[in-house]
């Protein structure tokens, strides 16, 4: 295997996380999305660690554990704000949240 | 290209990866969408296992499969009345979208192809002991235990803000 062949991998996996963010109308796939995209980019953390690095650092995978101690955080706060939405205007269609609008 | 039995593997493991994740994205139930996701974080989680980061790979199913994915799906069954499982698209913003995402994946696969550092990197097998042990070193006892403090006072602010955010308010 070379570097490049984990570099596409996660580029595939960003674009389409890219597609879900742009694309869906329910907040919950935004959130897989996103996911997808964080996990694009701790697999080019990985994968950069292991072929660009000596092969005793792994600090880049550390870097990626804490990618997703992030992500698990996110999410948590992102469900609960999507449960709060959901309580106050019965729908978790990002498009009819718009009190802020001007 | 030799089609060694390790190549094998790694290819079924991409595969699996990128053709799950584009069901995420394209699957227009919900439920099926989460467990798309499901598939990809393994493909991901095996991934790793090739890069030679067995800890990373274990974190990855233990945290995403058995934590994010499981709070995924509680979100979709707390918000989503019978209508709500199929998930609303709308035609114009699928071909812009598309057309952004398409743009970006050529740009990547650009910058990819010809950076010059990045070329003919293989992986040149040695194995590497395990690396739990190394790992619990940096983080504990070496560079990263600042940063490891900060994680920590993060995830309990986000777990008390959740709480907070999520509760039903008592009006008194």
């Amino acid at each position: 295997m070379t570097l490049q062949h984990y570099l596409v991998i996660s580029a595939i996996l960003f674009t389409l996380g890219i597609f879900a963010v742009l694309t869906r109308r329910n907040a919950i796939s935004i959130l897989m999305g996103i996911e997808l995209i964080l996990n694009s980019c701790n697999l080019n953390f990985a994968a950069f660690s292991r072929f660009m690095t000596p092969s005793e650092d792994i600090s880049g995978q550390i870097i990626a554990i804490f990618g997703i101690v992030l992500a698990a955080a996110e999410a948590a706060v992102f469900l609960a704000i999507i449960l709060a939405i959901y309580r106050e205007f019965g729908s978790i269609r990002p498009d009819e949240v718009d009190t802020l609008k001007g | 290209m030799d089609f060694t039995l390790t190549n094998f593997i790694f290819y079924g493991f991409a595969l699996m990866t990128v053709g799950s994740a584009l069901l995420v994205v394209t699957v227009r139930n919900i439920v099926h969408a989460a467990f798309s996701l499901m598939v990809t974080l393994f493909g991901v989680a095996g991934l790793y296992v090739f890069l030679q980061a067995d800890f990373l790979a274990a974190t990855q199913v233990i945290v995403y499969v058995g934590g994010i994915l499981v709070l995924i799906l509680f979100g979709v069954m707390m918000t989503s009345g019978r209508l709500e499982m199929r998930i609303h698209i709308e035609r114009g913003q699928l071909l812009l979208g598309g057309v952004v995402a398409l743009a970006l994946l050529t740009l990547l696969l650009t910058v990819i192809a010809n950076t010059p550092a990045w070329k003919n990197l293989t992986d040149d097998g040695t194995e590497l002991p395990p690396t739990t042990e190394k790992i619990g070193e940096l983080i504990l006892n070496g560079p990263f235990l600042l940063p490891f403090e900060v994680v920590s006072v993060l995830l309990l602010v986000a777990l008390i803000g959740a709480a907070l955010i999520s509760r039903k308010e008592v009006r008194d």
